[in-house]
């Protein structure tokens, strides 16, 4: 185990690395002058170079990257040139409302996906499990963002439940925070939810098959102890996976939702900062966001090893 | 059979907006803007007019376009990087699956945000960045089939009748590699239609005047109480699109590749 640990820890640390290059690449090298970008190229060159200047540009790439990372190492992201505030204390801030998000979308899909991908595998072939198919086949096709404007539109426009978009913030207290998310983190829970209903029912179908099952069944264990005892423990190991890979996803899509929502969180700050040319704010997100999921990666690849034993000794 | 019929139509269609449209999908009428659905526009108009059939059509071709676009791109690098990996193993393998790791950290959106900033918006961006979200799938798919054939007698036995490596690799492995990646792609198409569609929602894809989807949607969001009419024609097309790819690439799984299912 401590060599597959070690493993993967190595492969971890050389995948941040190659992350933090691909952004390096992408904002510095390829489209040339950062200092134009921001100031446009109306801008004189005597102020072109002042800001070439003050953002380090006149050093060696490799001088650059090594100053971004370490600094970034060290929780410094650089300044927001729009909002001239440390960018990141901006993406703490803005995590107040990503984040939960995501948990809530998250919590969401598995709470509708685990039961029904369950029913669906143990009444293979019934109503139930053909239902549940066409829902997820269904929910699968409904992009994120139209899903949301449905949403407003039902409970917004037409019932007046609640106020389409905007936060409430969590001064107030967590009710009226939780509230502004709900909807959004439905919407962006939805397609993943489909996707995990799948998974799920596969899974479960697959271990009902195995000979362990058959075995538990022989010798008379009742059909709810095998199904907890036996069938759900095993296939729990290909959900977890994919859970832990869906929640790199839902951080991704909840850019998008933001955006629906008028949420003030990572997705809408990197947008706003694309259109007011605030590379430091938008290299910053890119990186956080990246980081995490690949992170997320990596502690499914540990967590595989912990729950699978052959994985560990291949 | 309902994905075929339903890929086929939205095809046909995509075809048909090149050459015919109802009315012109550019061509604003201050006059009736916002329009219910009507005979004289089945869809009803935008908040320029302009006729939300002919919108819709045309929107699926370019949605159609950088979907296959997309996909192509991701299909072409990533079995290439794959191929390399998987046949000559060793430090290049390591290294090309590092980066497969780290570009996996990049979801569509992200890459386009990145890219976006510092080259603009446009369909070309939100192409490469759709693409670039396939490569690492494709390469994993095309490496663990290579890993695996690589030791297979008909390829020992072609090594020492001293075949090269470029032979082996085109004659012999890759052939017997084609039927995962041609479902890999089918499945990879409606995903890329609904990046796609979200990229354009947040004006990181195609750019107006000209429709796309999800540029639809995100000028419907401003008329939502006002005419919901607008906001449920484009998406509902995307619906449809996704889900015929996905039956038709469920199908298309089964005939292929069996022991998947």
């Amino acid at each position: 185990m401590r060599r597959y640990v070690l493993r993967r820890l190595l492969a971890f640390a050389a995948t941040l690395v190659v992350v933090s290059v691909l952004i390096f690449v992408v904002i510095r090298v390829l489209p040339g002058d950062p200092a134009l970008i921001i100031m446009g190229t109306e801008a004189s060159p005597e102020a072109a170079a002042r800001l070439r200047e003050a953002m380090g540009l006149d050093r060696p790439l490799a001088v650059q990257y090594w100053d971004w990372i370490r600094g970034a190492l060290q929780g410094d992201l650089g300044r927001s040139i729009q909002y001239d505030v440390p960018v990141g204390g901006l993406i703490l801030s803005r995590l107040r409302v990503t984040l939960p998000l995501t948990l809530l979308a998250a919590l969401f899909m598995t709470a509708a996906a685990l039961p029904l991908g369950m029913y669906a595998a143990t009444h293979h072939r019934g109503l139930g499990d053909y239902l549940a198919i066409v829902a997820s086949q269904l929910g699968i096709a409904i992009p994120s963002f139209w899903a949301g404007l449905l949403l407003i539109l039902l409970f917004a426009v037409h019932l007046a439940w609640i106020q389409a978009g905007g936060f409430a913030g969590w001064e107030q207290g967590l009710w009226p925070g939780v509230r502004s998310l709900l909807l959004p983190a439905l919407a962006l829970g939805l397609i993943q939810a489909a996707i995990l209903t799948r998974t799920t029912r596969s899974a479960v179908l697959e271990v009902l098959r195995a000979e362990h099952v058959r075995t538990a069944r022989a010798k008379g264990l009742t059909e709810r102890v095998v199904t907890w005892k036996h069938v759900f423990r095993n296939a729990l190991i290909p959900v977890v996976t994919i859970v832990g890979l869906q929640l790199g996803q839902l951080m991704a899509g909840s850019i998008v939702l933001e955006n629906v929502f008028y949420l003030p969180g990572l997705g809408r700050l990197a947008l706003g900062a694309i259109g007011a040319r605030d590379l430091p704010v938008v290299q910053g997100v890119v990186l956080f966001v990246a980081t995490t999921i690949v992170t997320l990666n990596f502690a499914v690849d540990l967590l595989y090893g912990v729950l699978d034993p052959r994985i560990r000794y291949e | 059979m309902t994905g075929l019929v339903i890929t086929a139509a939205i095809v046909l269609v995509a075809a048909l907006s090149l050459v015919y449209t109802p009315r012109d999908p550019l061509q604003m009428n201050i006059a009736g803007r916002l329009e219910a659905p009507s005979a004289g526009h089945p869809l009803g108009t935008d908040q320029y007019g302009r006729d939300l059939l002919s919108r819709v059509m045309r929107g699926a071709a370019a949605s159609l376009v950088v979907g296959g676009v997309a996909v192509g791109i991701g299909m072409g690098v990533g079995v290439i990087l794959g191929m390399a990996g998987g046949y000559f193993g060793g430090w290049l393998d390591e290294a090309l699956m590092r980066l497969m790791d780290a570009v996996y950290g990049f979801p569509a959106v992200l890459s386009a945000l990145l890219v976006t900033a510092a080259f603009g918006p446009g369909i070309v961006i939100s192409m490469v960045a759709v693409g670039v979200a396939y490569i690492p799938i494709f390469a994993r798919l095309t490496r663990g089939s290579f890993l695996s054939l690589r030791e297979q007698e008909f390829v020992l036995a072609a090594r020492a009748l001293g075949a090269r490596d470029w032979a082996i690799i085109g004659r012999h492995i890759l052939p017997n590699t084609l039927s995962p990646l041609i479902v890999q792609a089918t499945i990879s198409f409606p995903i890329a239609i609904l990046a796609e569609a979200a990229l354009s929602y947040l004006g990181l894809g195609t750019q107006p005047p000209h429709p796309s989807w999800g540029l639809m949607l995100k000028d419907a969001q401003s008329f939502l109480a006002l005419s919901p009419w607008y906001a449920i024609f484009p998406g509902t097309a995307i619906a449809l699109a996704v889900l015929g790819f996905n039956l038709l690439g469920d199908g298309l799984r089964d005939i292929l590749d069996p022991r998947a299912s």
